[in-house]
């Protein structure tokens, strides 16, 4: 650490590994819930703990990406945060109040919350993934402002480089695009429309910045690459990733009551969606091929090359294979979307924060990396995760293409809840996998633990003569 | 990447690409708008249809159903409900009415809302109205 201020990231980075296990015990009574339908009902019926699930991830990836923020911009701006003060002051309003609104959710039927916190003055809530009571919106929407403010001040008076440049660029859209959270017109199509314009530009939009900022910054750090060449590959990164993601939005307005033309446009730009994440890939395995060192903290460059290939698989093939609109017409709302929801984000946005957070927090806690054991620890818990969430997804696909397949191609389609009862032993495969990634948790949790010096780093920069310059 | 894009080139990519898309996603979202009277199904969007969107919202049914394809997939999709339904609002609300304050043993079931008649009306005259949005043919069948 070589800044005093980094020290606030973590308190972000612990608030996120918090909620992300609140989250995961969530999923796993979720799947429960689908294969024995009654359970916990009518105390926590599947749509309150569905809505606990969802919210709590963004809510952790948010700290997650702030925490980032508040370790990588010092260092990278080569200066002190612009407030500590206020990354404290907004932490705590943060966890305080999504902490309220999680509780609210579980302690409260949802109408009441909606009475109570006045929705009718501006209804926003009820809207999937934007739950939150308005206030709560509003609250959002404040904590992201202060946090711009905070991170803005210091990038404009520090140095400016690419991952800064592109993390800000990021941050302001995420805060910018949340704005159409409080879009909602009677008209429902109007309203999906810009729903999305939250949902799909945040994460095939401008948190891909966010990763490819990340990302970048762990590779510099990890491999110490020359930046002149990182800051190519980030560039070109976002601008696949902006000129695929924005008309790519596309391919959600092909059933919801919008002109046709979109079936074509989201089409297209759907399927080149995958390009920024294959380059991602190559990146991080380029930068690793390349690197002058080995880094004492080996289980970070795992994780960084576990976010290429997974944000690759899960954003990028599981995507495609549901994008095009001929095929998306049968696949839309079915399993399918469930599946590559789950590794898209797990891939990329879970597993680029985790890959920050591993980098981080050795030197948060005063040392370069891990010792040997912890960091054995945590590949295991790298391991139990990635994998099993490869099987959640497979799993998932196989009920999705059993379920298209029964209820909207056969010669006798069969109604939802009749099909639904012939994918329980799918659904029993994906819950005994998310026990498995609960486990992995479970022992990423332990490897904190582990206390102990890491091992130096190991210079290999005179095997390689050849690195760009 | 080094042969092909010097890092300028490379960053006049990035602004000029997304500069570029965000005008088109802004001109198409434009004409998006002067297009969707003609599906939008807008002339059947009462007061008692924007009631039943707030009660669809209010109660989370997004938590569990799907609605033209979006949202959770724990409970059938409800765009075309109406026309499974028989075409018959009576049918939506004593479905929705009758589901079991406790549950069904081992098996899914819709929570038990309490609703008054007149949001019950309110609820099936928005699904009704949903099932007017024409959607390009989707979903492909009846089951939704």
């Amino acid at each position: 650490m070589k800044y005093q201020s980094q020290a606030v990231s973590k308190l972000y980075f612990n608030a996120a590994i918090a909620l992300f296990v609140g989250q995961i015990i969530f999923g796993v009574i979720l799947g429960l819930q689908y294969v024995i339908g009654d359970f916990l009902f009518p105390y926590i019926p599947f749509n309150i703990a569905r809505m606990v699930h969802t919210n709590l991830l963004i809510v952790w990836l948010l700290f997650g990406f702030m925490g980032g923020a508040y370790y990588l911009v010092p260092e990278e701006s080569q200066r002190e945060l612009h407030s500590v003060k206020l990354a404290k002051i907004l932490f705590w309003v943060f966890f305080i109040s999504g902490a309220l609104i999680v509780l609210s959710y579980l302690l409260l039927p949802y109408q009441r919350l909606a009475e109570l916190s006045g929705n009718a003055f501006l209804p926003t809530m009820g809207r999937e993934f934007l739950e939150q009571p308005t206030i709560g919106k509003v609250g959002i929407v404040i904590v992201c402002l202060g946090f711009l403010y905070n991170i803005g001040m210091t990038v404009i008076s520090g140095r400016k480089t690419v991952i800064n440049v592109v993390l800000l660029t990021g941050l302001v859209g995420l805060a910018l695009l949340f704005l159409f959270a409080f879009v909602n017109p009677e008209n429902l199509v109007l309203d999906k429309y810009y729903w999305w314009w939250v949902v799909h530009l945040w994460v095939e939009g401008v948190w891909e910045l966010i990763l490819a900022s990340l990302l970048a910054f762990v590779l510099i750090k990890t491999t110490g690459v020359d930046r002149e060449v990182i800051d190519k590959w980030v560039y070109i990164i976002v601008a696949m990733a902006l000129i695929t993601g924005i008309i790519g939005t596309g391919h959600h307005y092909f059933f919801i009551g919008t002109p046709g033309y979109w079936l074509w446009l989201g089409s297209i730009f759907g399927a080149l969606e995958p390009i920024p994440f294959f380059l991602m890939t190559l990146f991080a395995f380029n930068m690793v091929n390349k690197r002058r060192r080995i880094h004492a903290n080996r289980v970070a460059v795992l994780w960084a090359l576990g976010t290429g290939v997974m944000a690759f698989l899960g954003a990028g093939v599981w995507g495609f294979l549901h994008t095009l609109a001929p095929v998306n017409y049968y696949t839309h709302g079915t399993q399918i979307t469930a599946a590559h929801g789950h590794m898209a984000f797990y891939g990329a946005y879970v597993m680029v924060v985790l890959c920050m957070i591993s980098y981080a927090m050795p030197k948060l806690r005063g040392r370069v990396a891990n010792s040997n054991k912890a960091q054995v620890v945590e590949m295991w818990s790298f391991w139990l995760m990635t994998i099993s969430m490869v099987f959640i997804t497979l799993f998932l696909t196989a009920a999705g293409i059993v379920q298209v397949y029964l209820q909207r191609m056969g010669d006798q389609p069969l109604p939802y809840m009749v099909v639904q009862d012939k994918l329980e032993f799918f659904y029993w495969l994906r819950e005994a996998a998310g026990v498995v990634f609960l486990i992995g948790l479970i022992v990423y949790l332990c490897s904190f633990l582990i206390k102990g010096e890491s091992d130096q780093h190991i210079d290999v920069s005179h095997k390689n003569p050849a690195i760009n310059s | 990447m080094k042969e092909l894009f010097t890092k300028s080139v490379s960053r006049n990519i990035y602004y000029g690409g997304s500069l570029f898309f965000i005008l088109l996603f802004l001109v198409l979202t434009f004409d998006t708008h002067k297009r969707i009277p003609a599906t939008d199904n807008r002339e059947n969007l009462t007061e008692q249809v924007a009631h039943g969107k707030r009660l669809w919202e209010e109660n989370n049914c997004v938590g569990c159903h799907t609605l033209l394809g979006e949202g959770a997939y724990f409970a059938p999709e409800l765009a075309n409900v109406y026309d499974r339904f028989g075409q018959s609002t009576d049918a939506i609300k004593a479905f929705i009415m009758s589901r079991p304050a406790n549950g069904i043993p081992g098996r899914r079931s819709m929570p038990q809302f309490n609703f008054t008649d007149e949001e019950l009306e309110a609820l099936a005259q928005f699904l009704k109205y949903v099932n007017g949005i024409e959607a390009q043919n989707w979903p492909p069948n009846i089951q939704g």
